[in-house]
């Protein structure tokens, strides 16, 4: 699952978010926090991701996006981002970032890594 | 005799058997060895009860350690008896009859309980697991009775399950939570396949469903699903996973987790007992499958015989094989990848054959392969080896032989070696023969060899082949053929090729295109997915179900997203005319949610400004009820039709063109397109509708109607082309319905009328659309998939119920939100 921690967070507390199965498929749904909405990301192998749900070009929701493969393509201008890494790839490589959020499932249930 | 050390067994399964045989194997005089199974037969492979089921084996066949066998090795057996409890203080084991076994070494082989989901009426007769032979026998006799079976889980067991009664003559069903079969094995691709493979011998798969209740008086006689769909059963199976049994361990005292801790050497927290199989959990995993018992048992039999007391066990890597007949699956390790993995794919339709091998940093991490899975053991070698893959990795995909017969050598080289009666197109039997002969003759690309040998014109997939022999006959001469555009990095077709494809194929869902057309992504991405959908949905109105995920967003929620991530919604005004009731239901809505601006549109529409994701499925609700649909502002749909007021009201007007303009917006709207479409109707030539610029116009004039197609207000401003005259209403309709289906079936996806006439000419557009048989096709066509597509988005989701759900947030963190469905872990 995700490791890459990218926010700087001293020490996590795991939170529940929701059940592992109301994200659907190559789908996303949004948690809203203090520190902006995390969008959380189901891929087509079955495997979630979280980032901040903000793209870096313009602000657009990536939680909207079309996920393809392990990667998230923005709905506002089509940017791709890895969900793992959350760069930005492909023809945008190197113009942005999105930090990824710790995300782990235990017994069916997401939890976010946070402080 | 007496001076030997003993050693007890708890579990005659396939663990205990085989520690047994290893001790033994080692040391055949040391130990005086005895064994406890709860089962009242000799030891037999497990994992053999697949086939048992489904008729293909008998219990002879799968005994492994027989009473004779133990008898000879000088093993006691208690069989069918259970152990009670462990006295680890006077080291020994009761039994349930009362009689204790003193050991020295104690090994703890108790495997695992299948796991039952506490449904109402799971306690009615017909409900089974698939665990030992005692259930085999009832789902055989079952079997026997005939009727319908439900398996639930669409694991690898339930499938093997629902694979062996439907072998025996059930009809066979498995419900499975998630949408892909083998989900922990298996990627989407495969998945599918799997399906359908299942589905050709007797299995039917329900997916992305729940599970609510077992009904039935004192036997089973259907499952309920939450959907409130009733399955009817006969027999119901229960395979849902499996708790490792730590029963008699964890009532002695030892350290149990999710199973009997043990450390490397399969030591328990009592240095007198061990353990080993499924009931394990080893630097925090638990087990399965029965190739970590084999490396468990070597272990522990170096360790207890002294033969080699730093064995050690560090873990295994899985590998699954199905054992469904003529199902050539078999997945192992990383098949999904992780960080830093890519995915090299590969796909022959023709043969039914997915594969996909995962690399990461220079090494195979993982497979999953179906349709042929005999290089499975060879990949699961590499991926243990963990060396590096860099020298063979352009070979990798085509397994064993390939890579090393071809390693080092220049791929055409093994082409040109071909004997000439080899077999380049499966799918038109060409020889290789028959392709170099015709290259000598002449065709020098791809397009010619395809014209005279059929060689590659039908699926495709020897095109690589072709190519590799045109280099190798004309060297320098040949030029690759770079061919239509790709669609997008996924594939090396084009959209022309592509929608070709999937009428002549009779392909009908994203996966069957991706795996006919050999993708070479496993899911394509935001340019293919969303082209893929609307192609089959255009092919096959009735049959195609249309796929949200790969949807942009606008079409996903039905509302125009804006920048600041707020949405505008635009209810459809039948030809620009409105109402004081309308107006008034739109104040309300403007009023409820507080719409920050309303604005009235380029195509004579109300756009109501700022709304909030969450907001949608109300503000469509209170829209519906004032009987408004949606506009269909954000979707490659029909738009508008704009209108203006015509004979109705203007000294100039000819005819009725607002009516006219009502009449066709009924007849498309809801209609999907390659892109967005816009018409207009002007009562006159001065033109006040502007239906010159639109993508299918109409000019009222004294003597009928012109009609302009092709027009474009864009980035590139386009007049319309004057596709002809008609004298009637009803022609000017039908022409309009016949030319958007036209477009519909030819232009490719995200390509406007505009750009399409100039591709494909304004003749052609007159040589299909004036013939009056294929107009009259084109038409009926067009109403066909009306019938199934003219609905409104918004009524479909307005209601508050399930799909509502996905547009608010899963969770709200913040400071002082409610927080009831949150649980906080340390
Ligand atoms: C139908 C089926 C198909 C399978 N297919 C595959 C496959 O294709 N590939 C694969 O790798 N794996 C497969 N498996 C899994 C494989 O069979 C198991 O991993 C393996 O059998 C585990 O061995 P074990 O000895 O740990 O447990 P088991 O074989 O379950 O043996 C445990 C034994 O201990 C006995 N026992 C438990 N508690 C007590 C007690 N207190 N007193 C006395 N006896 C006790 C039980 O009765 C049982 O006989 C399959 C399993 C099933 C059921
Ligand atoms: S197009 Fe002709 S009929 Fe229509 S409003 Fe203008 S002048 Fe009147
Ligand atoms: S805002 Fe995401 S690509 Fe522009």
């Amino acid at each position: 699952m995700n490791a890459n921690v990218t926010l700087n967070w001293p020490s996590l507390n795991w939170i529940d978010v929701g059940a592992a199965i109301d994200v659907p498929y190559q789908g996303a749904r949004r948690v809203d926090t203090d520190l902006g909405a995390i969008a959380v990301f189901r891929t087509v192998d079955n495997e979630y991701y979280a980032v901040m749900d903000k793209c870096p070009h313009k602000g657009g929701p990536l939680s909207e996006g079309i996920v393809h493969g392990r990667h998230i393509a923005c709905p506002l201008h089509n940017w791709s981002f890895s969900l793992q890494t959350g760069e930005a790839v492909g023809a945008d490589a190197g113009k942005g970032c999105t930090p990824t959020v710790p995300l782990k499932i235990e017994n069916e249930r997401i939890f976010l890594g946070m402080r | 005799m007496d001076n030997k050390q003993r050693i007890v067994v708890i579990g005659a399964g396939m663990a205990g058997g085989r520690i047994v045989e290893e001790i033994l194997k080692r040391d055949s005089s040391s130990f005086d060895i005895s064994i406890i199974g709860a089962e009242a037969c000799a030891t037999y492979d497990r994992i053999q009860l697949s086939p048992v089921l489904a008729g293909e084996k008998s219990f002879d066949d799968i005994v492994t350690h027989s009473d004779a066998w133990y008898d000879a090795n000088g093993v006691k057996t208690h069989f069918g008896y259970w152990v009670q409890s462990i006295d680890r203080v006077a080291k020994q084991v009761v039994l349930h009859d009362g009689q204790a076994i003193g050991y020295d070494h104690l090994i703890l082989a108790t495997g695992s309980d299948p796991i039952r989901l506490p449904l109402p009426g799971s306690d009615l007769q017909g409900v089974v697991a698939f665990r030992d032979l005692h259930d085999v026998d009832l789902m055989t006799r079952a079997a026997n009775a005939g009727g319908e079976a439900v398996v639930i889980g669409g694991g690898l067991l339930g499938l093997e399950a629902a694979y062996g009664l439907a072998k025996r003559g059930m009809k066979s069903t498995v419900i499975h939570l998630v949408d892909v079969l083998m989900e922990r094995q298996l990627d989407e691709a495969a998945g599918r396949l799997l399906e359908k493979a299942l589905l050709e011998r007797g299995v039917i798969s329900v997916l992305s469903a729940q599970s609510e209740a077992i009904v039935g008086e004192t036997h089973v006689e259907g499952l309920k699903l939450k959907d409130g769909r009733v399955i009817p059963a006969s027999l119901l199976v229960m395979a849902v996973g499996i708790r490792p049994h730590v029963e008699p361990a964890k009532s002695a005292g030892l350290t149990v987790e999710r199973g009997i801790v043990v450390d490397d050497q399969m030591r328990t927290s009592d240095p007198s007992i061990f353990a080993v199989g499924e009931c394990v959990q080893h630097r925090g995993a638990c087990y399965g499958l029965v190739a970590p018992i084999w490396d468990m048992c070597r272990t522990l039999a170096d360790v207890l015989t002294g033969k080699n007391p730093d064995a050690a066990y560090y873990g295994s890597e899985l590998a699954t094989r199905l054992k469904v007949s003529g199902v050539d699956l078999y997945s192992a390790g990383q098949f999904n990848g992780g960080e830093g993995c890519e995915d090299i794919v590969f796909r022959d339709p023709g043969r039914g054959v997915y594969k996909r091998v995962v690399v990461k940093d220079n090494k195979l991490v993982g497979t999953v392969l179906f349709g042929e899975a005999a290089d499975g053991a060879w990949y699961f070698d590499l991926i243990k080896k963990g060396e590096t893959i860099a020298d063979i990795r352009d070979t990798l995909i085509f397994g064993q032989a390939v890579t090393e017969a071809l390693a080092g050598v220049d791929p055409n080289a093994a082409v040109a070696a071909w004997p000439d009666d080899t077999e380049v197109c499966g799918c038109n039997g060409v020889t290789k023969g028959t392709v170099v002969e015709a290259i000598c003759g002449g065709a020098d690309n791809l397009d010619k060899v395809r014209g005279c040998t059929k060689a590659s014109a039908s699926c495709g997939s020897c095109t690589g082949i072709v190519e590799q022999l045109l280099k190798v006959t004309l060297g320098d001469a040949f030029k690759a053929q770079t061919g239509p555009k790709p669609m997008c990095k996924c594939t090396e077709h084009g959209h022309q090729h592509v929608r070709k494809a999937i009428i002549e194929q009779g392909l009908k869902t994203i996966p069957d295109v991706m795996q006919a057309m050999k993708w070479t992504t496993p899911d394509g991405c935001s340019s293919c997915r969303p082209a893929l959908n609307y192609y089959l949905l255009c092919a096959w109105p009735r049959e195609y179900q249309d796929d949200p995920r790969s949807r942009f967003v606008n079409e996903r929620n039905h509302a125009n997203i804006q920048k600041d991530g707020t949405y505008s919604v635009v209810p459809r005004m039948w030809g620009g005319v409105t109402s004081a009731k309308e107006l008034r239901a739109i104040a309300d809505v403007c009023d409820k949610f507080d719409v920050p601006m309303v604005k009235v549109t380029g195509g004579q529409r109300l756009d109501l400004f700022g709304i909030k994701k969450a907001d949608l499925p109300a503000v469509w609700a209170d829209l519906n009820a004032a009987g408004m649909v949606s506009g269909h502002a954000y979707a490659k749909a029909l738009r508008t039709v704009k209108t203006c007021v015509g004979s109705e009201w203007c000294r100039f007007g000819t005819q009725d063109s607002t009516g006219l303009g009502i009449k066709l917006e009924q007849d498309t709207w809801g209609s999907w397109m390659p892109h967005k479409f816009k018409m207009a109707v002007s009562g006159c030539p001065r033109n006040c509708a502007e239906a010159t610029i639109k993508d299918f116009g109409i000019v009222c004039v004294d003597s009928g109607y012109e009609l302009h197609v092709g027009g474009n207000a864009g980035i590139h401003l386009r007049g319309t082309d004057l596709l002809c005259k008609v004298a009637t209403e009803a022609e000017a309709r039908d022409y309009s319905m016949a030319f958007v289906q036209l477009y519909r079936e030819d232009a490719w996806y995200l390509e406007r009328t505009a750009p399409w006439i100039e591709r494909v000419g304004l003749e052609f557009v007159k040589t299909q659309l004036f013939d009056e048989e294929t107009r009259a096709d084109l038409k009926a066509r067009f109403l066909e998939s009306q019938a199934v597509f003219q609905v409104d988005p918004w009524a479909e989701h307005a209601p508050k119920s399930e799909p509502a759900k996905v547009f608010s947030p899963l969770a709200d963190l913040r400071e002082g939100t409610s927080q009831d469905h949150i649980t906080e872990t340390a």
